[in-house]
């Protein structure tokens, strides 16, 4: 069984709710009327998103309701067509993905994509590196600089690698691990690029209830060693009525409910997006 | 002994040919891009060292770093003017804009220093060695020798150091790599520098092998180079390095002992059998695009 929360969620003066512990600081991620358009067609509009620092928050919707193209829009992979997105109070806009990452957003995918070629330890120091200096110089000359950042990212690396038990995983390729391991490390791997917020597609997708039981407590866990948000999409309701805390049900692109999750589980729009209108069922 | 000294001064052919086809495999590796102006970087390549060594009498000494400074730059440069607002377009655009970068490189060359061919400086000077009946021409020594600390280099830089990591991470997932907080364009760019310093490298030893250059210098090397990275997996830096010289190889054992006329022909079939039996090069993956 997942444990549900047991946390208090109040209301900030732009309506939206946040968890208690996180009422007094700004919220990391404050999305306000974002909008996409591929050609004619409107992905996702008027979404309006707030994140406490440490809330774990829940992005959930039918197949097609754009909450990947939320995610893409939020690490500017797609630029926006309307609206504004302000990571720990900077706006977004105009910023590359790579600006965007080190601005401290980082995400996991759906399909994994792990360097498969590159051991684990270099997929997670892939994160670290751009972290600690970018410098073009000494990456390319090894300057003495260099090998004390390379030795100090092998060390934080197995840190990482460690939080998930993970360590003896470290000179395999990373492509020829099992699927839970590998899903494991994609977090790590986001992890290591030390984010404010980290999106989280589909985490328990070809789980058992065992290791998604275990996810929701790594989930947790995440939180709370690294103090961080944590944006989930999912579709294994238990996971997400367990773990998240604030919630928010995307369909047709447009958010139709936000709440807690007793809220969600009893409002009549979710409900109908999910099993249809009532009398055809 | 004819067969050892053929096998030689096509190992060494090899090396050149190596040394050209990383810059294609890296560059497309990388930039998902064939670069086809990039055989006339050899040519650009020699005759700058023309132009330091013969016109400003420069030594070598500084003749080789200041070409390599200056093909790195005119590289990355054509990178930024003429790939890279093109990094969304189709490949067939950027495929015929790379065509078109290497008219206008040969053109420019045929501008600049007419379409006479000219004598390219002595600037490698070693002996011949001399191993009872083999003579082993010091171009070959130099080329050899300089190719396989390049390469050793090159392969400990990519594996090993961070911006090699980058490199490797762009190469099998761009996006991912962006996302994790790569400058792809930075990376991008350090790529073409590097496949243009090794052009240098390729343009030098050329020169000094064949003694004379011209505006269309580039172009054949620059097409078996291709060839070259192509039989050995395209994206694949191992796979260059080995195509190269078993191209430079075979080339050479035709020409001794089959045909000089058809070593071309003799080189192109044997990509043909090779693709044929092996679709993805000697040592080219498969992609398995995941979706």
């Amino acid at each position: 069984m997942i444990r549900n929360n047991d946390v208090k969620m109040v209301p900030l003066p732009s309506n939206a709710i946040v968890p208690e512990r996180d009422v007094d600081k700004p919220p990391v991620l404050s999305v306000h009327q974002l909008g996409i358009d591929f050609g004619g067609l409107t992905a996702v509009d008027n979404f309006n998103f707030i994140m406490g620092r440490t809330e774990i928050g829940g992005l959930i919707g039918p197949n097609g309701a754009g909450k990947t193209t939320v995610f893409n829009l939020l690490t500017n992979v797609y630029q926006p067509t309307r609206g504004t997105i302000l990571l720990d109070g900077v706006n977004t806009s105009g910023k590359s993905v790579s600006q965007v990452s080190r601005m401290g957003i980082a995400r996991t995918f759906q399909n994994i994509r792990l360097f498969d070629r590159m051991s684990v330890i270099d997929n997670v120091k892939i994160g670290l590196h751009n972290r600690y200096d970018s410098n073009l110089l000494s990456s390319v000359l090894h300057t003495p600089g260099y090998f004390r950042h390379e030795k100090q990212a092998d060390e934080k690396a197995m840190e990482l690698l460690s939080f998930f038990d993970m360590q003896d995983y470290a000179q395999h390729d990373a492509g020829s691990l099992p699927y839970g391991a590998q899903r494991r490390i994609e977090i790590v791997r986001a992890l290591a690029t030390e984010p404010k917020v980290l999106l989280l597609d589909e985490p328990a997708a070809g789980m058992n209830p065992s290791e998604t039981e275990e996810l929701a407590e790594n989930i947790r866990r995440i939180r709370d060693t690294f103090g961080i948000a944590i944006v989930l999409i999912e579709h294994d309701m238990n996971l997400v009525m367990g773990v998240c805390e604030g919630i928010a049900v995307l369909n047709y692109g447009r958010i139709i409910a936000k709440g807690t999750p007793d809220e969600i589980k009893s409002n009549p729009d979710v409900i109908e997006a999910y099993l249809g209108k009532q009398e055809d069922r | 002994m004819d067969f050892l000294s053929t096998l030689i001064s096509g190992l060494s052919l090899g090396s050149i040919y190596a040394l050209i086809a990383l810059g294609y495999t890296m560059v497309y590796g990388i930039a998902k891009m064939l670069n086809f102006a990039h055989g006339d970087i050899i040519m650009v390549a020699a005759f700058t060292v023309y132009v330091f060594a013969t016109v400003l009498k420069l030594p070598a000494a500084a003749t080789i770093p200041l070409a390599v400074l200056f093909c790195m730059l005119l590289g990355v440069t054509i990178e930024r003017i003429a790939y890279k607002p093109l990094r969304k377009a189709p490949p067939l655009s950027v495929l015929i804009t790379a065509i078109g970068v290497s008219y206008f490189l040969q053109n420019l060359a045929l501008l600049i220093f007419g379409s006479n061919q000219k004598s390219f400086p002595k600037i490698i000077n070693i002996p011949a060695l001399k191993l009872g009946q083999l003579t082993i021409k010091g171009e070959s020594i130099a080329t050899l020798s300089v190719s396989i600390v390049i390469m050793l280099a090159l392969t400990l830089f990519i594996s090993r150091s961070k911006m090699g990591k980058a490199m490797r991470a762009v190469s099998e997932d761009k996006e991912a790599a962006e996302l994790m907080g790569i400058n792809v364009n930075q990376t991008i760019s350090v790529t073409f520098a590097i496949g243009s310093a090794l052009a240098v490298a390729a343009g030098v030893f050329y020169g000094a092998t064949y003694n004379f250059i011209g505006p269309y210098t580039g172009s054949m090397p620059g097409i078996k180079a291709f060839v070259a990275a192509v039989f050995g997996g395209i994206g694949s830096i191992p796979g260059a390095m080995l195509g190269g010289i078993l191209l430079g190889v075979i080339e050479n054992l035709s020409k001794a002992y089959i045909s000089t006329e058809l070593s071309d022909a003799i080189v192109f079939a044997v990509l043909i059998i090779i693709l044929y039996v092996k679709p993805t090069g000697l040592l080219g993956r498969k992609t398995n695009e995941k979706v």
